[in-house]
């Protein structure tokens, strides 16, 4: 990327010295996410607040679940609960208790739920974010099954969908998501975990990227694969957007497909283009066409600005003497490519 | 996979730092596992000084280590001979990936868990992300130390099931800035240099994906052995890929030092495309005669290093590499060819360099130029 990008606007100062003061102001929401419930997501947090309580934290358990194990009735014993209140039989934060008790951290088991009629929010996450910025920090679990996005996949799965639960985007809100794993011989729960995990990983990936944003950093690790297939009106597009999607698909990345956009294109070339862009299209790549009067510049800052660890790309066997001697475009793209695999499609 | 039916299980407790609470896992597993009165012994427990990790042995048998001397110097080592003689149902090993002393009987400690499995003892053990071979350069690349001790992935992929340690990089600072994890000198260090939020978060993230393709890998293979009928989705679309679709993949090793980078990428594609991995180092000759030292050297080792990954190596004899590379591709039925940048380096008079060469001759081939993963700068 070139220098002179990384000085950030003032806006984007105003921005992050704003969303600085929100969070310092705001508590802290952790999350422990499980596959499946009894994945020892509560035992787990619990164990947390026992260690944190025993650090002499001031932390208190707002909610627990219905049924308890021993083993979570054990450490509950060692901290202070404040009693639910009971709507229509159901357990409802005590969300003016909690907030008249104010202390540093409160501990809600369970995030996924809704208030019966006559509650302060008609769900506990609005509960949680009242307590958030009332300054109080949360700790709160929930199983993946809770997740409104994963709804459709997950009934694929269990055959069963959630009636009550809360949006991805409250996950991705919290400043820190833990993963509670263990393993598991059933095939479908197996599919679960794979996707909590993957969903941890996404959200870890975004967090990051912020992170690295507000400090100016501009590190490229390739965590994620990602892959960019080169498209011309000339080039063998099946062939590269098929093997872009198997590896998409295997490495759990994403796929690009870039035109670098050329002037006075034939009616012909036209015609093969749109032809090409349709089955990235049809291959749910990620179409962009971009600008650049060098096409290979191009691809490589687009690269570089989506973290792309491959490039797939074509190449035409030309002949004659004189070509060997001039570097070709592909050869121009591989040795600027620090970093990036290049992966050249003979044809 | 055809397994010995009376072979251990193997469980592995992955982390992505030191002080994400693996060895407290693994005890915390062997106690569980004890209070279910299943004989369960401690191999080998690091204990790190960690106050909560040393209270989770209280009531565990532990098989009391061995001192080897090397050297003039007393170390201590698991004792494998004296764990495969009490034979135990269960035994907890931490520090997977560690190297034994010269005198033992095994160079790695892995060997000697999968001596243990051999025998039918399960082993649960402990291991870091920073440790898989094959994301030694990634690993460089987040944390800028090349870590030296490594388990090659296959040995992973031997465990039966993978379990991810999770703690968030605030808590693991925390745990390291309360002087949990190191001691006060050591921790300013590793707060310095390591336990940085945002190397914390890469690793995080790249254990994350980790863990998520052991899963798959698993579920595949248990599908593929009882053939479990599940619904119809992306997942078994991804099982029941056309077999002419598959992938191999050949690795051309020369004596340039990129050649370990190229064999660990090539492996880690290959894992994740469930494709065929091939090695060869093509030699006019057929052997090293020809070699300086210290090429011959690097010819031996970066072989030997793909073939402790379980990548099948070749030496080919060919006057022309670019013939005999295309010509094993085509027997082998290659579909990509992996090459470092320096291939591009290799021409003659006259002649377009290796890449391109290879291109020419093998228009169904494809090429992956491989790059190297350098640090980059912080800003």
């Amino acid at each position: 990327m070139p220098h002179e990008d990384n000085r950030p606007s003032p806006e984007q100062l105003l921005e992050r010295v704003e969303r600085q003061e929100r969070r310092e102001k705001r508590g802290r929401l952790k999350v422990f996410l499980g596959y499946s419930s009894g994945v020892g997501k509560s035992a787990q947090m619990l164990d947390e607040g026992r260690r944190r309580r025993e650090r002499g934290e001031d932390l208190v358990v707002a909610a627990t679940q219905p049924k308890s194990t021993p083993e979570c009735n054990a450490l509950l014993a060692k901290l202070e609960v404040i009693p639910t209140l009971k709507i229509e039989g159901q357990d409802v934060i005590d969300v003016a208790a909690v907030l008249r008790r104010n202390p540093r951290v409160v501990l809600i088991d369970g995030l996924a739920y809704d208030n019966p009629p006559g509650s302060r929010h008609p769900r506990r996450s609005g509960d949680i974010d009242e307590i958030l910025d009332a300054g109080i920090s949360v700790i709160t679990s929930i199983s993946l099954q809770y997740i409104e996005e994963f709804q459709d996949e997950i009934e694929l799965i269990t055959g069963k969908r959630a009636t009550q639960f809360v949006s991805r985007k409250f996950l991705e809100k919290a400043a820190e998501i833990v993963i509670v794993d263990a393993p598991t011989e059933e095939h479908r729960l197996s599919r679960l975990r794979e996707m909590a995990l993957l969903l941890a990983a996404q959200v870890v990936d975004v967090q990051l990227r912020d992170y690295l944003e507000e400090h100016g950093m501009e590190e490229v690790w390739g965590n994620q694969e990602r892959f960019l297939v080169c498209i011309t009106p000339k080039s063998h597009a099946l062939r590269m957007i098929e093997s872009g999607q198997r590896n998409a698909r295997r490495f759990r990345g994403e796929l690009y497909a870039v035109y670098v956009r050329q002037n006075a294109l034939s009616a012909e070339d036209q015609v093969m283009l749109e032809r090409n862009l349709k089955v990235a299209e049809d291959h749910n790549a990620q179409v962009m066409v971009i600008e650049g009067d060098d096409p290979m510049k191009a691809v490589l800052t687009f690269a570089r600005e989506h973290g792309v660890t491959q490039i797939f790309i074509g190449h035409s066997l030309g002949h004659g003497l004189l070509q060997s001697f001039q570097r070709t475009p592909v050869e121009r793209l591989i040795e600027a490519a620090n970093g990036i695999d290049v992966r050249i499609f003979p044809q | 996979m055809i397994r010995n039916p009376s072979r251990g299980h193997l469980k592995i407790f992955l982390g992505y730092a030191a002080g994400a609470g693996k060895t407290y896992r693994m005890l915390e597993e062997a106690q569980k596992l004890k209070s279910e009165n299943i004989d369960v012994v401690v191999g080998y427990f690091e204990p790190h000084a960690r106050k909560d990790t040393i209270a989770k042995t209280v009531g565990l048998e532990m098989i009391p280590r061995r001192r080897i001397e090397y050297r003039g110097c007393a170390f201590e080592e698991m004792d494998t001979p004296a764990i495969l003689a009490r034979h135990p149902k269960v035994c907890a090993v931490d520090e997977l990936a560690h190297t034994n002393v010269p005198g033992s009987e095994r160079t790695k400690r892995w060997e000697d868990v999968l001596e243990m499995i051999e025998y039918g003892i399960d082993v649960i053990s402990t291991m870091n992300l920073q440790h898989i071979e094959s994301l030694n350069d990634q690993i460089l690349q987040i944390t800028g130390v090349r870590v030296r001790e490594t388990v090659p992935d296959w040995v992973i992929n031997e465990a039966d099931e993978v379990v991810m340690i999770d703690v968030t990089p605030e808590a693991l600072i925390n745990r390291i800035k309360r002087g949990v994890v190191y001691k006060p000198e050591k921790a300013q260090q590793a707060l310095q240099n390591f336990f940085k939020e945002a190397t914390l978060g890469g690793l995080r993230e790249l254990a994350l994906r980790q863990a998520a393709h052991e899963v798959e890998l698993r579920q595949e293979d248990s599908q593929n052995r009882d053939e479990v009928p599940g619904p119809a989705s992306e997942m078994d679309a991804r099982t029941q890929e056309q077999p002419q679709n598959a992938d191999r993949i050949l690795i051309h090793l020369t004596s340039h030092p990129s050649s370990a980078m190229l064999i660990r990428r090539g492996r880690r594609v290959a894992d994740f495309l469930r494709a065929e991995c091939f090695a060869v180092y093509i030699s006019p000759t057929g052997n090293f005669f020809h070699l300086s030292v210290e090429e011959r050297e690097a010819a031996d080792r970066h072989l030997n290093f793909a073939r402790s990954l379980h990548i099948e190596t070749r030496v080919l004899q060919g006057a022309d590499v670019t013939t005999a590379l295309v010509d094993f591709a085509r027997h082998q039925h290659v579909t990509q060819i992996f090459m470092s940048r320096s291939a591009l380096a290799q021409k003659t008079f006259l002649q377009r360099n290796l890449v391109f060469r290879v291109l020419r001759l093998a228009p169904d081939i494809q090429i992956t130029v491989v790059a190297e993963r350098s640090r980059p700068k912080t800003a």
